[in-house]
């Protein structure tokens, strides 16, 4: 790989390798020290009881089995699950709706488009207190809106069977940017299927799950995986929701705010135990890595790609 | 359902539109603006809030509207903290990350774009695969790292790694770059042009439109940031708006309307820069999205 002939070669004789390496070298060094060098170190920490003023000392399993024994830890597992398997399918659901409601030839469309993404770029701290007085069981919004219907009033903050669907009614909020992608992808549905369908005499349903569904399904399960991973590592929200203290964030009422990601930040930084957090760190990595893998595995099932 | 029923016009079969036909017209026309007013409703209530006093906002039932608005709690941000120190401090931050992240993501892009080496594939595949690391896993050995330098507790552990790439605008830069024909490049390359010549010279100012979204992002992706600074922030002087907000709380409850006032001064200026850079929003979320 000295140097190959002709035109990709560079004047000074660097080979293209050479180039290709020195061009990526700032992610290359980002990579080795923010990303490589920590996924080892959080291994090594997680075998030994570390409080941050002492060194190191290791303990072997230890983390682990204390880990099987742990409560909070479950119960951290249990919220994260929830917010997954509940919130990202649902999340998903309302923007594919949204967008079908906002893809009509009107001339307002991109006013509606830009109005319906707003949202997402609130700073999320702002979008998360906004939302604690809209959803405050006494004075908020939420509820007032709730009780027009005589439907039942929750105790969105207090309540511990509450406080995750209240995080659910907020995240559906900023679906914005998941909307967008699902308007592009309907308006790339070639309309010739349409034509199809109303020849036939199909109907809006079938033609939604025959046509629609079919076609956006690349765009779905894109849009499902970034939805997981997203989910996976679920914080501020639930660490605002919750809070206590400003460096302090609590479980919320009998910890139904305690998400996977909370629980690993409380251990490192409110309880100084850095083994025990890179324990809960490290068994974070192998559930990503195994979620990530099954969703792509299920992938060829239902996904259909132009010129399948 | 509605808007799913194709919009070009049909052989009519009547002269007059069915009822059936003009509920469909009907659903099709509002369900945008039902949807609209939604997404809208909690800015207008963050906004009624931020102008209300305290006896108006403690009201049974909540009222949208009120018959004495205050300024008294844009006042009041002021004193509960230093505001423009935050606000001073936020935007420094930010504009720091626009500029790592101009500096580094596109280099980084182009080298998986434009650059002929073997290896590029397996390192897309890998900046991609890092997208799905929780920030979580790697957040305890890499505060444990700048504690062993005299850098923690000031801004530098949130400045540096902006320098270092991130893999979301690298994503994006590189998708975008894929789309600049390579017979220019090669022109260049035939003329004796270096690579860093023809990056500097040819692709970055293609690459303008791509640039300002990756730089928006940044921007916007650091304004917003909670997790970092939360954990790096001990001094107050240094604190970012994010964590500032937090001076609203006490014993005696939340003083929601200074709150409120706080929370839309902190967003109007992201809300101005979507409303001026719209389009690059939208056209970065579908290049990353579809593809």
């Amino acid at each position: 790989m000295a140097s190959l002939p002709g035109a990709s070669a560079s004047r000074r004789g660097l080979s293209p390798t050479a180039v290709g390496v020195l061009f990526a070298l700032p992610w290359l060094i980002g990579f080795l020290v923010f990303q490589l060098y920590p996924i080892a170190a959080a291994a090594y920490y997680s075998f030994t009881e570390f409080s941050l003023f002492d060194d190191p000392v290791w303990i072997g399993l230890d983390n682990y089995r204390d880990l099987l024994q742990d409560e909070r830890f479950f119960k951290s597992l249990y919220n994260t699950a929830y917010m997954t398997v509940i919130g990202v399918p649902l999340g998903l659901a309302f923007a594919l709706i949204c967008a079908l409601a906002l893809n009509t030839p009107s001339r307002l469309q991109p006013l509606y488009r830009a109005i319906v993404y707003l949202p997402t770029v609130v700073p999320i701290v702002a979008a998360t207190y906004l939302w604690r007085w809209l959803l405050n069981s006494q004075y908020g919004y939420v509820n007032q809106v709730i009780g027009w219907f005589g439907l039942y009033q929750p105790l969105w903050q207090e309540d511990p069977f509450w406080t995750k669907p209240a995080l659910l009614i907020m995240g559906l909020w900023l679906v914005g940017a998941t909307t967008i992608i699902y308007l592009a992808a309907l308006k790339e549905v070639p309309r010739s299927y349409y034509e199809a369908a109303e020849i036939d005499g199909a109907n809006a349903w079938s033609t939604f799950w025959n046509i629609t569904w079919p076609a956006i399904s690349p765009v779905t399960l894109f849009q499902l995986v970034i939805g997981v991973i997203g989910s996976l590592q679920y914080f501020t929200q639930a660490y605002l929701f919750a809070q206590e203290r400003l460096n302090q964030g609590g479980g919320g009422p009998k910890d139904s705010l305690l998400m996977y990601g909370m629980y690993v930040f409380q251990n490192a930084f409110q309880y100084l135990d850095m083994g025990y957090a890179s324990a809960l760190a490290w068994i974070l990595f192998l559930i990503s890595l195994a979620v990530t893998a099954v969703i792509l595995g299920f992938a060829t099932r239902w996904v259909h790609y132009e010129g399948d | 359902m509605a808007a799913i029923v194709p919009a070009t016009p049909a052989i009519p079969p009547r002269k007059r539109p069915s009822l059936r036909k003009l509920t469909v017209i009907a659903v099709r026309e509002l369900a945008p603006i039902l949807v609209t007013l939604l997404f809208l409703f909690p800015f207008i209530v963050m906004i009624s809030t931020s102008f209300k006093s305290p006896d108006e906002t403690f009201s049974i039932p909540p009222r949208i509207w009120s018959d004495h608005w205050i300024i008294d709690n844009y006042r009041r941000v002021f004193e509960v903290m230093p505001f423009w120190r935050y606000v001073g401090n936020t935007l420094l931050l930010s504009i720091l990350a626009v500029i790592g992240t101009l500096f580094s993501c596109p280099l980084v892009a182009y080298s998986l774009a434009k650059i002929p080496w073997k290896l590029r594939g397996p390192l897309f595949l890998l900046i991609i695969s890092t997208m799905m690391l929780p920030p979580q896993v790697t957040m305890i050995p890499i505060y444990l790292l700048w504690n062993e330098t005299p850098l923690m507790g000031t801004w530098w552990p949130l400045i540096i790694p902006n320098f270092l790439g991130s893999a979301f605008s690298i994503f994006l830069l590189r998708q975008f770059f894929r789309g600049i024909p390579n017979d220019l490049l090669d022109a260049a390359r035939i003329d004796g042009a270096s690579e860093a010549r023809i990056y500097w010279g040819i692709v970055l100012p293609l690459a303008k439109p791509a640039l300002a979204t990756v730089g928006l992002f940044a921007f916007v992706g650091t304004w917003t940031d909670f997790l970092n600074p939360l954990i790096y922030l001990n001094d107050p002087e240094l604190y970012t708006l994010s964590i500032g907000l937090y001076n609203f709380f006490s014993e005696h409850g939340v003083e929601w309307g200074p709150l409120m006032a706080a929370c839309v001064i902190f967003s109007i200026p992201l809300v101005v820069v979507f409303i001026v850079a719209q389009r690059h929003f939208i056209e970065g979320i579908s290049l990353t999205g579809l593809k």
